[in-house]
């Protein structure tokens, strides 16, 4: 497209496909450094070891053992993270059951459950005095292509009859949409999207159209 | 890939033997999605399902076509199908841009869909970069169609009755006078993909594209829901077109929020 000066440009469109374009403007070494991570992300894929999910109770790491659950409570980002290390668990009530360890271009976390508030990581609790009651803190990023791969591993591993799922997540002020300015809006604030399947009382207003929750909570 | 909605007293799977399937491309300017949107709203479209798949990026929010309290709260995703069997109707809405790496595992997986369900046919709405246009393009009409040979058989007299124009073809080397001749629908998104994987199936499609760019794309989508009006005929033509689509309550705010008062 011709822009104010008439130069021409390539312009970026929403049909977001990348196999035509990618008139990127890079240096040989940001391209070369792209093409090493995409390979190895696509040798992962291709082996299914991209998202690995450790559970401690399972004997061996195999078998078709599944989770008996009937709540799962899960943090996504860091400050949902942060909110569960600072009103919920502790040592005494909670026990490590499991890691995700997974790699992006973003962050990497490991297998270790022994971590630094400001690691990247992806936990899994259980209380000890009712362990059908799981928690799940991820405060690392999972890349678009592997969330659903992190779905399949994590429920996958878990009974689903019966079972509730709270999802606790984060977004920018600045992201809301609403007919007033954020800038006069009382923040932080709460709201929330509900299955119709859950019937009990919702603590705060449902989040209103034109907003939009995306990437794993969403999924 | 489809997974009905439970609609309670143990309903069956719905059935869309002999359905036109309606869909939008994801591309330049979202036109066809916004045109599906209003088609959906109109027409007051039933969901009946939703696509559970890894391919496009997932996204949830509540009811974008909620028109009171009352049916604001059924959640909404990425991939849904609506229906409306009056009009042997089934749409499709796309709301999120495809992860990288899996356009093609998606239209194969719609496209063997669309023949176990077995649709009639299916229609593509789409949009092209404006700005890709030649000469001849520049002029007249921005609209465009384009059929696969087993519907151009059924549907090609309407199309010239219509008076509407095909999209041209263009040489495949740029410059050099007798190369071939190929499509070329930059912007599109998948949409020549599905467009010749559905030649080669003999999948009976129409695609119907409205040259644009990006920006305030409503007017594209009201310009090319009417263009799909002129064929399907989904509401009656009156005199001012466009004060008979219902625009959806989730068209909301698609430029941002109110400003800060403090700013004057």
């Amino acid at each position: 497209m011709a822009t104010f000066f008439g130069e021409v440009v390539v312009a970026p469109s929403r049909a977001g496909l990348d196999e035509e374009e990618e008139a990127r403007e890079e240096t040989p070494e940001d391209r070369e450094i792209r093409r090493e991570i995409e390979k190895k992300r696509y040798r992962q894929r291709c082996s299914g070891e991209e998202i690995d999910v450790l559970w401690t109770w399972k004997s061996g790491g195999c078998g078709e053992e599944l989770l008996v659950c009937s709540r799962f409570i899960v943090a996504i980002g860091r400050n949902a993270a942060a909110f569960l290390s600072s009103f919920i668990l502790d040592s005494v009530c909670w026990e490590v059951v499991g890691v995700v360890k997974l790699w992006n271009e973003w962050c990497r976390t490991s297998s270790t459950t022994n971590v630094l508030p400001t690691d990247s990581f992806c936990l899994f609790y259980r209380l000890i005095s009712d362990p059908t009651v799981l928690l799940c803190q991820c405060s690392c990023y999972v890349a678009e292509d592997q969330q659903f791969q992190w779905l399949e591993k994590v429920f996958g591993s878990m009974k689903k009859e019966g079972l509730q799922v709270t999802i606790l997540s984060t977004c920018p002020v600045a992201d809301y949409k609403t007919q007033e300015s954020t800038l006069t809006l009382a923040s932080p604030f709460l709201k929330a999207l509900k299955t119709k399947e859950f019937q009990e009382q919702v603590c705060c207003p449902l989040l209103e159209q034109p907003n939009i929750v995306r990437d794993l909570p969403a999924a | 890939m489809f997974i009905p909605c439970d609609r309670g007293g143990g309903s069956a799977a719905p059935d869309f033997k002999g359905f036109t399937l309606l869909m939008p491309a994801v591309s330049v300017g979202n036109v066809g999605q916004l045109a599906i949107d209003l088609v959906i709203s109109t027409l007051d479209m039933t969901k009946v399902g939703y696509f559970y798949t890894d391919c496009l990026v997932p996204m949830v929010g509540n009811n974008p076509y909620a028109t009171a309290e009352e049916n604001s709260t059924e959640l909404s995703i990425n991939a849904e199908v609506y229906s409306l069997p009056s009009k042997k109707l089934v749409v499709l809405q796309i709301r999120s841009p495809f992860i990288k790496n899996k356009y093609r595992p998606f239209c194969e997986t719609l496209l063997s869909w669309v023949k176990s369900s077995k649709c009639a046919r299916v229609v593509l709405l789409s949009s092209s970069h404006a700005y890709q246009r030649d000469d001849e393009q520049l002029l007249g009409t921005p609209l465009r169609y384009l059929l696969t040979p087993d519907l151009e058989k059924a549907v090609g007299g309407r199309m010239q009755e219509l008076n509407w124009k095909e999209m041209e073809k263009v040489a495949a080397y740029p410059g050099i006078s007798d190369t071939d001749k190929v499509l070329h629908i930059p912007g599109g998104g998948i949409t020549k993909l599905l467009f010749t994987e559905s030649c080669s199936k003999g999948i009976q499609m129409a695609v119907l594209l409205k040259f644009c760019s990006e920006g305030d794309n409503i007017p594209d989508a009201f310009v090319l829901v009417n263009y799909l009006n002129e064929w399907l005929q989904l509401i009656k033509t009156e005199v001012n077109l466009s004060s008979q689509w219902k625009v959806p309550s989730s068209w909301r705010l698609l430029f941002g929020n109110g400003l800060p008062p403090a700013l004057f």
